[in-house]
C-alpha cells in the first residue's frame, strides 16, 4: 500500500506572538512544528505500514525550511520525503494548496490513501484534506477516529461526530483527515533520526509538477486577508439584581431594546 | 542526535510522570518501553550485536538527560547497561551473540549483582558459591539491593567458585530469570530512587549450564571491576543531570519569588548559593565529559579517571540539591516542588556503584601507584 502523509509546518502554539503593528503572526524567532493533528496521521500511516507493508511517503508544501518536519517525520518512521517548494507558491490561500498537492501527488504516480491532519492549528481552516480530495476526484472522510477495517480495495473507518461516531465504507484510493484521537503518536528513534539525517529529500518546484501559474500563490487564491486584527475584550458587563422575577423582568427588557 | 532524543524523552515522558512513579514507588515500565521503541537501549553495544556501537560518552550524554529528568528512572535504565558490561567485556562469542542483541533492543532488561548482606565495599565478603556439578554449575546464596531484580530477564552475578584462592577464587556468571532454584525477595522501601526496583535475588540449589560462566573461572573480581571502571561515569552524569534539574528550578523560583519587594535572585545572598551550584555544576560536567573521553580511548589506566569524576559529581550534586531546596525555603520542603525528591534522590548517588569513600581509596591507591613508577 503506498500512502502518503500531508504535513504542514506551523508555528508552535506556545511561542504566538502577534505583530503590534500590522497584526499578522510573527514568525521570526518562534519555533516550527508539525502539525500536531498531522503527527497523528504520520503515525497512522506507520501503523498502517507496520501492519500491512507498504510505503509511506509525507508530503508538504512550503518554504526550503519546511525541509526541517520531513526529517523529523522520516525519524518517525515515514520512508520518503517530498518538499513541494517554490516562490510562486506564495501567499497560497487553501484552494491554491490543494491545486498544488493534487500536481505534486499526480507527479508522484499517486496514492493508495493520502492521511491529513484534520486542520492545521495555524489557520484552523479544516479545507485541505477535503479539497484535495475534490481535486483528485477520490472519495474522503474527515475527522477519522479509527481505522477499523482494512483490506485491499476498501476500509471501514470510523468518523468522529458531536453525539457519536459514523462507521463509514470507503472504497480505494481515498483519502481521510484524522482527530488527535486515533492513537498516540511515538517519539522518533535512533535509527529513524539516522536515516532521516542522511536522507535525500525530493523538492519539487512549479514547473516540475507541471503547475498552470494562474492558479498557483497568491494569484491563484480568491481569499485576500483584508484586515488581520485581536479581538479588543470588552470588560463592560451588568449586574442584574433583584428577586427571581425583577430580574427576569430587567433582563427582558435590555435584552428587547437591543433586538 | 542522541542528545535531542534523550531530551525529548526526558521532557515528554519522564519529567510529568517523575512526580507520580515517586509516590507509587511504581517500575517506569512505559518510559523504558518508549526507550526502546527509541532504539537507546542499544547505543553502547556493539554493531555486531544489534547495537550502535557508541562508546562511553554517548551513554553518558544520553543519562544526563535522563538524570535530569528523573535519577529513579534514569537508575533503571542504567542498571540494564550495568548487567550488560560484563558480557561485554568477558563474555565468549557465543554469549554475545546469545544475549546482546535481546539487550540492544530492551526485548530484554539486564541486572548486575554483586552486593550482598555482608560484602558491600568489601567484596571479599562474598558468602554466594557456585559449584560445577556435571554440565551445571549451582549457585546458592542471596546477593541484596539488586537493581531492576524481578524486572530483568538476564542477571551478571558474581559467585566464590573457590575459596582457597583468594579474590581469584570468584566467578561471574549469566542467570536468567526462568532458572530453577532463582528467585526474588521483597521490594526494598527506597528514600530516593523510588522508581527504580530494589530486590533480593535468592539463589537455592540453582542449576545453570556449564557454559553460563562469563570468562574464565576465577576471573570474576577482574570483569567486575573493568565493569565498574567504565560504568561510573554513567553515575556521574547521573548527578551532572540531576544537579542541572535542580540548579533549573532554583533559578527560576528565585526569579519570580518576591520578599521584601523584590525577586529574591536580587539578593547577593541568594546569588552567591546560585552562582557557587552552576560552577560546581559546570566543573563536574567537563570532569565526567573528560573521564568519558578518556575511558572511550581504551587506555590501561581507567580507574582513577573514573572514581574521580564519580566522586566529584555526586559530591557536586548531594550539595546542589540540598541547596535547591534551601533556595526554595518552605516550598522545596514540600512535596508539591520537584526539589525534595531531588535531594533524596541525590544520596544513593554518593552510595552506590562504590560508595565516595571507596572511590577515594581508588584514586589515592592510583596516585600511590603512579608516583612509585616515577
Amino acid at each position: 500500500m503506498k500512502i502518503i502523509v500531508c504535513v504542514k509546518q506551523v508555528p508552535d502554539a506556545k511561542d504566538v506572538r502577534l505583530d503590534p503593528k500590522t497584526n499578522t503572526l510573527s514568525r521570526e524567532g518562534v519555533q516550527s512544528i508539525i502539525n500536531p493533528y498531522d503527527r497523528h496521521a504520520l503515525e497512522e500511516a506507520v501503523r498502517l505500514k507496520e501492519k500491512h507493508g507498504g510505503t509511506v511517503i509525507v508530503l508538504t508544501m512550503g518554504p526550503p525550511q519546511a525541509a526541517e518536519i520531513l526529517r523529523e517525520s522520516v525519524s518517525c518512521g515515514a520512508d520518503e520525503a517530498v518538499l513541494v517548494s517554490d516562490r510562486a507558491f506564495a501567499g497560497a490561500d487553501t484552494l491554491a494548496t490543494t491545486y498544488t498537492l493534487s500536481q505534486a501527488i499526480k507527479k508522484i504516480g499517486g496514492a493508495d490513501l493520502i492521511l491529513c491532519g484534520k486542520q492545521a492549528i495555524d489557520g484552523d481552516t479544516a479545507q485541505v484534506g477535503p479539497g484535495l480530495a475534490v481535486r483528485m476526484d477520490i472519495p474522503y472522510v474527515t475527522c477519522v477516529r479509527k481505522i477499523a477495517q482494512v483490506s485491499d480495495q476498501t476500509f471501514v473507518v470510523e468518523r468522529l461526530m458531536d453525539d457519536g461516531y459514523d462507521e463509514v465504507e470507503v472504497a480505494l484510493p481515498a483519502l481521510f483527515t484524522v482527530v488527535k484521537e486515533i492513537n498516540e503518536p511515538r517519539l522518533p528513534s535512533l535509527k529513524g533520526k539516522m536515516k532521516a539525517k542522511k536522507l535525500a529529500i525530493t523538492t519539487l518546484t512549479a514547473v516540475d509538477i507541471d503547475a498552470d501559474t494562474a492558479q498557483l500563490g497568491l494569484k491563484g487564491s480568491p481569499t485576500w486577508v483584508v484586515r488581520v486584527f485581536a479581538p479588543q475584550l470588552k470588560g463592560d458587563r451588568t449586574m442584574i439584581e433583584g428577586t427571581v422575577q425583577e430580574q427576569v423582568d430587567q433582563l427582558a427588557e435590555k435584552l428587547l431594546k437591543w433586538c | 542526535m542522541i542528545v535531542d532524543l534523550s531530551r525529548q524523552i526526558a521532557d515528554e515522558l519522564i519529567i510529568p510522570q517523575r512526580a507520580a512513579l515517586d509516590e507509587s514507588e511504581e517500575f517506569p515500565k512505559d518510559i523504558l518501553d518508549a526507550v526502546a521503541k527509541a532504539d537507546l537501549f542499544g547505543i553502547y553495544i556493539p554493531e555486531e550485536y544489534g547495537g550502535f556501537g557508541a562508546g562511553t560518552f554517548e551513554i553518558v550524554l544520553a543519562l544526563e538527560q535522563f538524570g535530569r529528568g528523573c535519577v529513579g528512572v534514569a537508575t533503571a535504565f542504567a542498571a540494564s547497561a550495568l548487567g550488560a558490561f560484563p558480557i561485554m567485556i568477558s563474555g565468549s562469542e557465543d554469549m554475545k551473540r546469545k544475549y546482546l542483541p535481546e539487550i540492544a533492543t530492551g526485548a530484554k532488561k539486564a541486572a548486575f549483582a554483586l552486593t550482598e548482606a555482608n560484602a558491600g565495599s568489601d567484596a571479599s565478603g562474598i558468602q554466594t558459591t557456585a559449584v560445577l556439578d556435571g554440565d551445571e554449575w549451582v549457585l546458592n546464596g542471596t546477593k541484596q539491593w539488586i537493581t531492576n531484580a524481578g524486572e530483568a530477564k538476564i542477571y551478571t552475578v558474581i559467585a566464590i567458585t573457590d575459596r582457597s584462592k583468594g579474590p581469584r577464587g570468584a566467578s561471574m556468571f549469566v542467570v536468567e530469570d526462568t532458572d530453577p532454584g532463582f528467585s526474588y525477595g521483597v521490594k526494598e522501601k527506597k528514600l530516593g530512587i523510588r522508581a527504580s526496583s530494589t530486590r533480593e535475588l535468592i539463589f537455592k540449589d540453582c542449576r545453570i549450564p556449564k557454559d553460563r560462566l562469563i570468562g574464565r573461572e576465577g576471573t570474576g573480581f577482574i570483569t567486575v571491576m573493568k565493569t565498574l571502571d567504565k560504568s561510573r561515569p554513567g553515575i556521574a552524569i547521573l548527578g551532572v543531570g540531576l544537579g542541572q534539574a535542580a540548579l533549573d528550578e532554583a533559578v527560576t523560583y528565585a526569579k519570580q519569588r518576591v520578599q521584601f519587594g523584590k525577586p529574591i535572585i536580587s539578593f547577593q545572598a541568594v546569588q552567591h548559593m546560585l552562582a557557587d551550584m552552576a560552577i560546581q555544576l559546570e566543573a563536574a560536567r567537563a570532569l565526567v565529559y573528560a573521564a568519558a573521553k578518556h575511558i572511550d580511548a581504551h587506555p590501561k589506566d581507567m580507574s582513577k579517571a573514573s572514581s574521580m569524576c564519580k566522586v566529584f559529581a555526586t559530591d557536586m550534586a548531594m550539595k546542589v540539591t540540598v541547596d535547591a531546596v534551601q533556595v526554595l525555603g518552605g516550598y522545596g520542603y514540600m512535596r508539591d516542588y520537584p526539589v525534595e525528591k531531588m535531594m533524596r534522590d541525590a544520596k544513593i548517588l554518593q552510595i552506590y556503584e562504590g560508595t565516595n569513600q571507596i572511590q577515594r581509596n581508588v584514586v589515592g591507591q592510583e596516585l600511590n601507584k603512579e608516583y612509585t613508577k616515577a
